[in-house]
């Protein structure tokens, strides 16, 4: 069982919760004609890496807020969790 | 064949040879095929009977047939949904039927029909749309209702109790189960008896570009010179593609699976609930063979969980309420490289020489033949055959997708 800490409920099982993939910035320029590579990359392709990968998850069975996980993908070790800022 | 066991018996194996020889790692191949599964098998076994293209090594980091194609629940169907998935799955189920006389290796494919049952109106629509597509593309499905299905599966409730009752299913009579170890060594031995290198132990530690272009693999038993590269290493494929600076659309899930204690013969058929996320079949040794959906997040780990064993029980015993008191014996995980539409990738990639045959997600094994064959005519004709051509790396850059909703245990 993989124990997730949510940022604001602490600690929960993972059944609670809903993965919602690699996190990655959002193209910069969206409407441009020249973001289509963009795009392509920002919906389909993933690092998919083995080793510690910041993702999305989602606390739906908890306070419903989205935040940031640093997680191992093989030994499932949870680093950190913190909510999402805007970039400076 | 009896006789010659019971000689062997006797004489405690020593005639017995080897199914496939060990090799030094020469200095070059024409191809590296990274991956020792059904897909690097097959196509290294077909280059070699179909095109005479030998000077091929296939190379395995564990054993031959420990990754995906040990771990699946050998279901072999082609009732799909896209007119493109149809095509391919339909050409691998006629090759499945053909390779124990193809390779004279005993692959145990039992034709026992497969049923995907249907919970609600709209999964009867889906069935229905399902059963259509196929009919037009020549495949064998049709629509059956509960009293058929008793028919088929009279252990299964299929009255109004359950808290999904069974409103009908999409019955497949080509579908059933193999024996996948069997069509794994078959491969290997068919290639390797026509001159492939297959090397087992070798880990694949990085690849060598110049311009672009392919020019080498680095073993963990030595460097490799070679031109072409495929990676066939489903789970880790996008590893291997970081190698050579490629980005997959592929995210690595695992999927659990789980054998029970065998029991006398009861289920003739493939069964597979979309909505209670399971599919269960009896093999020839009496277990039964379950699986469910794919993890809920991305993950190397090939765990084994509770609650993954408590939800498919649960799951199970909704339709099979007999089963209460059956124990499971085994219960395990393989890793599956899913794919945004739930299609395969093959073929050209942007970095020259490097092949793909990845994005095999659920649905791998069922391939395995077809996918084989037509990469092997990909790389002796340098050109993407028309049944592959869907699949293609490049359909992710131009929004092109083959959005597969037939595929197995990914639960839409």
């Amino acid at each position: 069982m993989l124990l997730l800490p949510c940022p604001n409920c602490g600690p929960r099982n993972a059944a609670e919760f809903r993965y919602g993939g690699e996190y990655k910035p959002r193209p910069q320029n969206p409407e441009s004609p020249a973001a289509d590579t963009e795009w392509a990359d920002y919906l389909y392709f993933r690092e998919n890496k083995l080793g510690v990968k910041k993702e999305w998850w989602y606390h739906r069975a908890g306070c419903g807020c989205w935040f940031l996980a640093e997680r191992h993908t093989k030994t499932q070790t949870v680093e950190q969790t913190y909510l999402w800022e805007p970039e400076q | 064949m009896s006789l010659t066991l019971i000689k062997q018996a006797i004489r405690g194996h020593k005639a017995l040879t080897p199914m496939w020889q060990t090799h030094p790692l020469k200095e070059s191949y024409e191809l590296v095929i990274i991956g020792g599964g059904v897909h690097g098998l097959a196509c290294a076994y077909y280059l070699a009977q179909e095109h005479g293209i030998t000077d091929v090594a296939v190379l395995e980091r564990g054993y031959i047939g420990s990754g995906g194609s040990g771990r699946n629940t050998a279901i072999i169907r082609s009732n799909y949904l896209t007119p493109e998935g149809i095509l391919f799955y339909d050409e691998s189920v006629k090759l499945y039927e053909d390779l124990a006389a193809e390779l004279d290796f005993n692959v145990m494919f039992s034709q026992r029909g497969h049923l995907t049952l249907a919970h609600t109106d709209a999964s009867l629509r889906t069935m229905r749309w399902r059963a259509e597509v196929n009919q037009i593309q020549g495949v064998n499905s049709r629509l059956i209702y509960p009293d058929d299905i008793k028919k088929l599966a009279p252990h299964m409730d299929v009255s109004d109790h359950p808290r999904y009752p069974v409103l009908g299913a999409l019955y497949h009579p080509p579908g059933g189960i193999i024996r996948h170890d069997a069509v794994v060594w078959g491969y290997a031995r068919g290639a390797d008896n026509r001159g492939v290198h297959i090397h087992q132990q070798t880990e694949v530690t990085g690849l060598e570009l110049t311009n672009n272009r392919v020019t080498a693999v680095q073993t963990s038993r030595g460097r490799i010179k070679t031109g072409t590269v495929l990676n066939a290493t489903a789970g880790w494929s996008s590893l291997i593609a970081d190698m050579a600076g490629l980005k997959l659309p592929i995210e690595t899930r695992p999927l659990q699976a789980a054998v029970t204690e065998p029991l006398k013969p009861f289920l003739d058929v493939v069964v597979v609930s979309g909505t209670l996320h399971f599919y269960l079949s009896q093999s020839d040794r009496g277990e039964l063979v379950m699986g469910a959906s794919v993890d809920p997040y991305a993950s190397y780990a090939q765990d084994a969980s509770l609650s993954f064993a408590e939800g498919l029980a649960g799951h199970v015993l909704e339709l099979f309420p007999s089963l209460a008191r059956v124990r499971l014996m085994r219960h395990w995980a393989g890793l599956c490289d899913m794919t945004p539409d739930y299609s395969p990738i093959m073929g050209f990639t942007p970095v020259d020489g490097f092949l793909v045959d990845v994005g095999w997600g659920t649905y791998g094994f069922k391939a395995g033949p077809v996918s084989g064959y037509r990469m092997a005519e990909l790389i002796a004709t340098n050109a993407t055959p028309d049944l592959i051509y869907p699949f293609r790396y490049d359909r992710f850059l131009s929004g092109d997708l083959v959005g597969e909703k037939g595929a197995a245990s990914v639960g839409h």
